[in-house]
């Protein structure tokens, strides 16, 4: 990951920027990743609700949300969206956790 | 500048100090012996002579907790504890300073439990010495009235951003009635001027986060950047003695020197027992003893430089401590002064004396000169010697 420049940082750490966690990747945090099944999605959007860290990428352009699938900059591997996704396509879920190899 | 002389405690005399100061937010808890200062200052706010928003907290965790989040929100804010108090503030006492708030505090310095004391000694003041807070030391009422005015200068300077608290003894300052010049309310103002913030929570156009998680990646980062502050803190305080100087008349540097141009042997201290060795210096001078007096003013940034050359070349040199460190080589002070005189050949020992008010009587000086001109003559000390106390 890069580093903001030392001169750069803002005295007392204090952050200045609004909104600025989307540059801050926490995606090499992980040891395990979801899977996405796109075959298994009902498109519930629990994951998209329970998703700690905003990384459930969504398409909103349509009258309904559609889940696209993880958004791995940001997703540190907690394995909740696996926990709460539904198995409801024949007891298969869309969302399984499998270790990452880098 | 036309000054009006006064008789005030110490107590009472910072009340003054800090409500010229113009201060936006004070959270007040009480503790012996600095107590009277905020109701002092809680009087100026019931009269209507001051402006002052008075959060009473619940204790001095929430005092300091109170204040860090008012300076925050870009007020000039400040505080006042001693003791077990500031034990108690010393989770936040190191946020505020980490945060880089100017917060101004009153340290009515006095001893740690136990046994429960509420009379004067530094062990408070030491205990917080690397927290980041810049710290004055006062010898008597004029001299915290002084260092309450000038602190806001240096807490607020765009190049400093610390918080600065002001230290004096308890009871021996705090409650002593003593007489003093007051600078005009206009004038102290308008030598304090008005407060800009560098950020605040409450501006929405400009919306910050203070306090976030700070972990392997920028928390040393940070900390660099806070060192080097300190770095810059000597130079801002002496120009804002100068400046106090010129207005007053009553001069300032890190440390006072008693008689120090010719002087062979050389004590040094900080707070009120200053005065009483002042005296004792007189009597030996008349006998032709060249002794002389270094008074520190400035503990926290630590002026070694300044100590290294002042100390340079003497004779004899001794420390004294008005706390402990318990298991260390000697008191705080001791130590860092010895420390500051690293590479030069001048023999250093140290007392520590007046723990939790034990009176430093004339006396307990007189056995100080008469230690110091054994050593000036070949003799050796311990490090650290105890005085005062019943043997």
């Amino acid at each position: 990951m890069s580093f903001i420049k030392n001169d750069d940082l803002h005295e007392g750490g204090i952050i200045r920027d609004a909104g600025n966690a989307t540059t801050y990747k926490t995606g090499d945090w992980r040891t395990f990743v979801p899977e996405f099944i796109e075959d298994n999605c009902i498109q519930c959007m629990f994951c998209w609700i329970y998703c700690p860290d905003s990384a459930i990428e969504i398409d909103t352009s349509g009258d309904k949300p559609i889940m696209k699938g993880i958004i791995l900059d940001h997703c540190k591997g907690c394995g909740i969206c696996a926990h709460e996704c539904p198995p409801a396509k024949k007891g298969k879920s869309a969302l399984v956790m499998v270790r990452e190899e880098k | 500048m036309e000054q009006k002389l006064v008789a005030l405690s110490g107590n009472e005399a910072v009340a003054y100090a800090f409500k010229q100061a113009q201060p936006h937010v004070a959270a007040a808890f009480p503790i012996t012996p600095q107590t009277e200062m905020m109701h002092k200052y809680a009087e100026f706010v019931a009269n209507g002579e001051s402006s002052t928003e008075m959060i009473l907290v619940e204790s001095e965790h929430s005092a300091m907790s109170a204040a860090v989040g008012s300076a925050a929100a870009g007020a000039r804010t400040f505080t006042a504890t001693s003791s077990a108090g500031f034990a108690l503030m010393w989770e936040v006492v190191y946020i505020a300073a980490s945060l880089r708030l100017p917060i101004c505090m009153a340290l009515v310095n006095r001893a740690l439990s136990g046994n429960i004391n509420i009379h004067c000694d530094h062990s408070d003041s030491m205990g917080g010495r690397d927290a980041g807070w810049l710290h004055l030391f006062s010898e008597n009422a004029q001299e915290s009235y002084d260092n309450s005015i000038m602190a806001w200068r240096i807490a607020e300077h765009m190049d400093v951003r610390l918080p600065v608290m002001v230290n004096y003894d308890g009871f021996i300052i705090s409650h002593t009635a003593d007489a003093l010049k007051m600078l005009p309310d206009d004038a102290a103002y308008d030598f304090i001027g008005k407060y800009k913030p560098n950020f605040s929570l409450l501006d929405v156009e400009n919306p910050i986060t203070v306090g976030p998680l700070d972990l392997t990646d920028y928390y040393f980062e940070h900390k660099a950047s806070q060192l080097a502050a300190y770095d810059k803190a000597p130079g801002v305080i002496k120009a804002v003695s100068e400046e106090f100087g010129a207005l007053t008349g009553r001069y300032y540097d890190f440390c006072e020197e008693y008689k120090m141009d010719d002087a062979d042997m050389v004590m040094v201290m900080l707070g009120s027992s200053a005065g009483t060795a002042k005296d004792v210096i007189d009597e030996y001078r008349e006998k032709g003893v060249k002794v002389g007096l270094l008074k520190m003013r400035t503990f926290r940034p630590f002026p070694h430089a300044y100590i290294a050359e002042k100390l340079a070349g003497r004779k004899a040199v001794c420390v004294l401590d008005r706390s402990a460190s318990f298991g260390g080589q000697g008191g705080p002070v001791f130590m860092e002064i010895r420390s500051a005189m690293y590479g030069q050949q001048v023999p250093i020992h140290g007392y520590i004396y007046g723990l939790g008010g034990r009176d430093f009587d004339l006396q307990q000086v007189e056995t100080v000169i008469e230690d110091l001109q054994k050593v000036a003559a070949g003799g050796a000390m311990n490090d650290i010697n105890l005085l005062g106390i019943r043997s």
